[in-house]
């Protein structure tokens, strides 16, 4: 019985050599893969073919496909504004400092939580520090506010009063945010890391470890000649996808941290905001899709970049 | 060798001042939130106000339909878009998986494409609204979150490492088709995997308040997140909320800032108390999504 339908199969496989044929014989496959494929093509591919609206004068009332052809004008607009160079600086500032901040603190705190041995303790560490990273920006809104309210914010009354200085209208102060954001931001994102790397950490074989100590290795010769080149590989492709969101801002973080002030621009805008807020306040779709392109076309060189170069050095740690 | 056994009293110290400065914002939320309105007023939040006052409940309480509302849009959202979401996911995981299967490595680029390249906000915008027509219904909140790349290569990753394929020739030539196989095989035999991504898929859904910023209006379709967006950032909408309290009650004045925080802490709650339970499935989705698929 089963031998006759093996037989069949084999035969069906013959028959199905050309690739109209082949497709068909996986026809439940593609029918199963479909749902994911036409939703990619609703969220991620019908808004590439967008791109072209950064070279149009948007109307709503002509239309999109009736609106006007105005070539590279709203480019040369973004770029005389003097905003383009602005939001471009304070993305890549904020990212970069995001990124080394982060990465140099997660390690060292994946370090440290592995030294734990006691079970109890260890499973109280990891959950506390990552429990930032699962509440909403809202709340971080709120957290920030607690502190930060002019009025009755802790800071001010607690701290500055006490210490004689003047209170601080935070969110009308834009020199103090890029402190600010950062610690915002570490707060946020850190304890996420460092148990990605923790699990990295746990993954490395004690036996290396139990060598090193034989040959006398001191605890910090171990972090720096075993620990911190055997996670080498998370480190790198963290960092890759990192600097290939470098023009993504976190636009939680500059929104809801800084209450959507308009005060504290000159330090906090950023692409996504600048284009959240020519899209849906200013409703100047010029700036916004031209600055929107802008990001997309630049992080897309980024991470093609970043990647050849990783690549490069070793195959294996590149993202593709 | 001891050093092995016991923990460095330093480190202990490091990290409990890490631990203590990631609790110490939510604390100071509570506090505030059950402060009395007159010692936040004159004295600003404190970690331990000198009097405690439930009133900023009670006044949430008396006019509860919003926050139920908004419960109920976000508790909807998230129940419909995980259980879709995960549906898509490892129905397209699962296809990829196979080795055989002939459009496997074009999907992959078709991945691999919306993970390095996006139109921005304004088409994508222009999608939902000029294409879909979703604006100001739930579907705008729940289709944008229904697909991720990365989730769909974790699970490929999932299902090509840790399902023998002779499990699945064996099915097959049983006579079982490639629905049977995926409905009653690969889903029962993948439950960590989509515990871990659906957990996933939970908290960002459960915390998005950019869509309903984005596509909503209508102040039925309020997300939990989004009221609360709302109630810090407009003044006049914290004071609609008291006001419509107020005026079924007899307290003389509005505690707003309590309000305020016990809007956030409402909202905190749940996450809290759930929390504990759900750690180690995160821990563990990390180390997943930590491997290259």
């Amino acid at each position: 019985m089963a031998s006759v339908e093996v037989l069949e199969a084999k035969a069906s496989i013959t028959r199905s050599k050309t690739r109209k044929g082949k497709l068909w014989k996986y026809r439940s496959l593609i029918i199963l893969a479909l749902p994911g494929i036409l939703l990619m093509l609703i969220n991620n591919y019908l808004p590439m073919f967008g791109i072209f609206l950064a070279f149009k004068d948007l109307n709503y009332t002509e239309g999109i496909w009736a609106s006007k052809w105005v070539g590279l004008d709203n480019f040369k607009f973004l770029f005389a504004s003097n905003d383009a160079w602005v939001i471009i600086r304070h993305t890549i500032f904020y990212n970069l400092a995001f990124l080394i901040i982060n990465t140099v603190l997660a390690i060292l705190l994946a370090i440290l939580l592995n030294e734990v041995k006691n079970k109890v303790m260890s499973k109280f560490f990891q959950s506390t520090v990552i429990l930032p990273n699962f509440i909403s920006m809202v709340i971080v809104g709120y957290l920030v506010y607690g502190f930060l309210n002019p009025d009755l914010g802790f800071v001010n009354k607690f701290i500055m009063e006490p210490m004689g200085w003047e209170p601080v209208n935070w969110y009308a102060t834009p020199e103090h945010w890029p402190y600010i954001l950062t610690i915002v931001n570490t707060w946020k994102n850190v304890g996420y890391a460092a148990v990605v790397y923790l699990a990295a950490i746990i993954g490395i074989d004690q036996e290396y470890y139990e060598a090193a100590v034989i040959d006398g290795a001191s605890r910090w010769k171990q972090m720096t000649n075993i620990t911190i080149p055997l996670i080498a590989p998370v480190i790198i492709i963290l960092t890759v996808l990192a600097i290939g969101r470098i023009f993504n801002a976190d636009f939680g973080l500059f929104y809801q941290a800084t209450m959507a002030s308009g005060m504290l621009k000159s330090t906090t805008d950023v692409i996504d905001t600048y284009v959240y807020n020519a899209l849906m306040v200013t409703g100047d779709t010029g700036l916004a899709s031209s600055a929107g392109l802008l990001q997309s076309v630049v992080g897309f060189i980024l991470v093609v970049s970043v990647n050849l170069i990783v690549r490069k050095f070793s195959k294996d740690n590149a993202l593709f | 060798m001891s050093t092995q056994k016991r923990t460095h009293p330093l480190i202990i110290a490091v990290l409990s001042l890490f631990s203590l400065a990631c609790l110490i914002p939510f604390w100071l939320v509570l506090m505030i939130s059950i402060a009395d309105e007159k010692e936040v007023l004159k004295h600003g939040y404190s970690f331990w106000p000198q009097k405690f006052s439930f009133v900023a409940y009670q006044f949430l309480a008396q006019d509860a339909e919003k926050i139920l509302r908004a419960y109920g849009v976000s508790i909807f959202v998230t129940v419909v878009g995980v259980v879709v979401s995960l549906f898509v996911t490892s129905a397209m995981a699962f296809s990829m998986s196979r080795k055989d299967f002939p459009l496997r490595g074009a999907l992959s680029i078709y991945i691999l494409i919306t993970m390095l390249f996006s139109g921005g906000l304004l088409p994508w915008y222009l999608v939902y609204t000029r294409f879909l027509h979703v604006q100001d219904t739930l579907l705008a909140l729940i289709i944008p979150g229904l697909i991720g790349g990365f989730n769909v290569i974790i699970m490929r990753t999932f299902f090509t490492n840790s399902i023998p394929p002779s499990l699945i020739d064996s099915a097959q030539i049983d006579g079982a088709s490639e629905y049977r196989t995926y409905f009653s095989i690969i889903l029962p035999l993948s439950l960590p995997v989509l515990a871990t991504i659906g957990l996933f898929i939970t908290v960002s859904y459960w915390n998005d308040w950019f869509t309903s910023l984005v596509f909503i209006q209508n102040e039925k379709l309020f997300s939990l997140q989004y009221l609360l967006n709302k109630t810090l950032m407009n003044a006049s909408f914290l004071q609609s909320i008291a006001n419509k309290a107020y005026s079924t009650t007899a307290q003389v004045t509005q505690p707003l800032e309590s309000i305020r925080m016990a809007m956030a802490m409402i909202a905190i709650g749940p996450l809290v108390l759930v929390f504990p339970f759900l750690q180690k499935y995160f821990v563990k989705g990390l180390t997943v999504g930590a491997v290259k698929g």
